[in-house]
């Protein structure tokens, strides 16, 4: 019965004759349009497509900018002073672009931490998670080469920071950070390469964003239950359904958006960033972007320079084996009772991680960072696999309209509940 | 969308429910449209000139080293603009010409404020070439104004086109003499 919903049937000659010799209109409809999706999916499910948005704003309004901004040391920091004045909405485009970025990390992080909860990662999908821990640490490169190209003093002294952070590579490590800056400290040449790669990394997103969709289309989008479908019964097409829902949350979100970016833009930024860029001088208190503090925070966790930086990326790396780390058979936290515990003080963890990320240095934050990384790799490579088999999972309903319904799974009547639902 | 004002009344018929759909459609759609536009607009104006480039729309010139006959060029927007010393002999020349037979008609006194000063933004209305004819080394053309050598486009004293592909006359700024021997462009 679901079948005329999902057959691509053109009316217009046009498309049909096109369709015909490249079914580029079939593709679209079958994965944008038809594309099965469980329909017991929540909320959360809407944040990979509000990251795709967010990724296609930061694109469009990174490309005008680009057209105003001059990658040179004597020259960065007053085409952007002159794109907050002269240029026809360039504070509009320019605050878009940052707080953008900052909402593009929140839909990130908020999809990463469905992903967990939910088992997304697991068997048959290791692909898609590994392609999105990709999308990840290519995100969070852009990030860092775009926070430089200002040349404001926070540009220049992160650019020094996390160039640094190779140096603590033994023997080679001084050598990568003078191959890195082009020179003897970050100058001329390093602006203009991280110039280029801030623009083009964004289509590499692209691009591995698109091998992410094929492999979730491989096998469909994961649900609330983390069973899979027992039939079509369980499923509903993507348009409407979702389309009008991921609209509804992209309104919500926008508002939040346009509060930030017409009320409190640089609510995110640091002030000193507003000032030129000394080579000579460092602020007193420096931090990264918020997106970054967990991360900072495990990097100061240990007083040893090579150690912190290790464990810095590791804590990002160490998403790309958690398919392997987790032996649970269960997918979905909500039929894990004791998981639900440690994930949620995972989530916990991270927060504290963060705030502690921001603080300077001094006890109570070191004792406290050193706890919360310690939890947040114990997580990793001791909870997970060990709550494979300690752990006594729920019984998993039959199917995914069960625990919704009540009852068993009601086929024919399965069409209209979804309806009910949106 | 006719019956739209009738759903309110809570009816559950289906010609209701299907017009409140109709206009839920119709005005979401709008409602995103408008939104979609408002984005679209800041980032297509953002390409025109900026305010800075818009300041930059006057330029002030001094006549008092310009020797009769001769001509310099100034930047005005980017653009060259000649202003050019004609002698008695230049200024009858452009004057006796019946100006209904010129390709684009336009009495010499029309294009120049002060007879012997001749003001034109230097950029042939061909291509974009800028003539030549500044120079005292330049060709001149066959009216001794100024010559496209791109595509071999005349002009006359009055900097009006006689030869060549060029559609139109070399256009006159706007400018205003400041005193006898300083002028305003733009």
């Amino acid at each position: 019965m679901g079948e005329p919903l999902y057959e691509f049937q053109p009316r217009n000659k046009v498309v049909k004759w096109i369709d015909y010799r490249l079914p580029i209109f079939t593709v679209m409809h079958r994965e944008l349009v038809a594309y099965p999706t469980p329909w017991n999916l929540n909320y959360l499910w809407n944040f990979g497509v509000l990251a795709g948005i967010a990724l296609v704003v930061l694109i469009v309004t990174g490309l005008v900018l680009a057209m105003q901004y001059t990658a040179h040391v004597d020259h960065a920091f007053a085409s952007i002073d002159r794109i907050m004045r002269e240029v026809q909405y360039g504070w509009l485009l320019r605050y878009i672009h940052m707080n953008m970025a900052s909402f593009f990390f929140i839909f990130v992080y908020i999809h990463i931490f469905r992903g967990l909860f939910y088992g997304s990662y697991k068997n048959p999908r290791e692909i898609l998670w590994i392609l999105g821990v990709i999308i990840l640490l290519l995100m969070m490169a852009t990030a860092f080469l775009g926070y430089t190209l200002p040349w404001g003093q926070m540009s220049y002294w992160a650019a020094t920071v996390i160039t640094k952070l190779f140096s603590a590579f033994p023997l080679i490590g001084d050598a990568i950070v003078t191959w890195l800056w082009g020179g003897f400290s970050v100058d001329n040449p390093t602006l203009n390469r991280f110039f280029v790669l801030h623009f083009v990394l964004p289509f590499a997103i692209v691009a591995v964003v698109f091998l992410h969709i094929w492999a979730l289309h491989r096998f469909g989008s994961n649900n609330p239950v983390g069973i899979d479908a027992s039939g079509p019964q369980d499923k509903i097409p993507f348009h409407p359904y979702y389309t009008v829902k991921d609209l509804f949350t992209l309104g919500l979100v926008l508002i939040a958006f346009a509060l930030v970016t017409f009320f409190a833009p640089n609510y995110l930024g640091h002030a000193i960033n507003y000032a030129p860029a000394d080579p000579l001088q460092t602020p007193a208190h420096i931090v990264p972007e918020w997106y970054f503090l967990p991360f900072y925070a495990i990097l100061r966790a240990v007083p040893d320079k090579l150690i912190g930086v290790i464990l810095m990326f590791g804590s990002v790396l160490i998403l790309l084996v958690v398919p392997w780390l987790d032996r649970s058979p269960v997918r979905s936290g909500a039929y894990r009772p004791v998981f639900k515990w440690f994930y949620a003080l995972l989530v916990v963890d991270v927060v504290v991680l963060g705030y502690g990320g921001s603080q300077p240095p001094e006890q109570p934050w070191i004792l406290i960072n050193q706890i919360a990384t310690l939890y947040y790799f114990a997580y990793f490579l001791v909870i997970l696999p060990l709550l494979g088999y300690f752990e006594r999972p729920k019984p998993l309903p039959s199917s995914i309209s069960k625990p919704v319904l009540g009852g068993g799974a009601q086929p024919a009547g399965a069409a209209a509940k979804p309806m009910e639902k949106a | 969308m006719a019956d739209t004002a009738n759903t309110g009344h809570g009816g559950s018929g289906d010609q209701q429910g299907s017009g409140r759909r109709d206009f839920l459609y119709l005005a979401t759609g709008t409602t995103g449209a408008i939104g979609a536009a408002a984005f679209v607009w800041p980032i297509i104006d953002s390409m025109n000139p900026a305010d800075d480039v818009l300041a930059l729309a006057t330029t002030e010139v001094d006549l008092s080293p310009i020797l009769e006959g001769t001509a310099i060029t100034v930047m005005w927007r980017g653009k060259p603009v000649f202003v050019r010393k004609r002698t008695q002999q230049e200024i009858e020349a452009a004057r006796s010409v019946d100006v209904n037979a010129l390709r684009d008609p336009e009495p010499d006194k029309a294009r120049v404020q002060k007879p012997e000063w001749l003001v034109v933004i230097g950029v042939c209305t061909h291509l974009g070439c800028i003539p030549q004819g500044n120079q005292p080394n330049e060709p001149r053309g066959n009216w001794g104004g100024w010559f496209c050598t791109c595509h071999g486009s005349h002009y006359d004293t009055a900097g009006r086109v006689r030869k060549g592909p060029a559609p139109k006359n070399l256009p006159v700024p706007t400018y205003a003499f400041v005193d006898d021997t300083t002028i305003e462009i733009g």
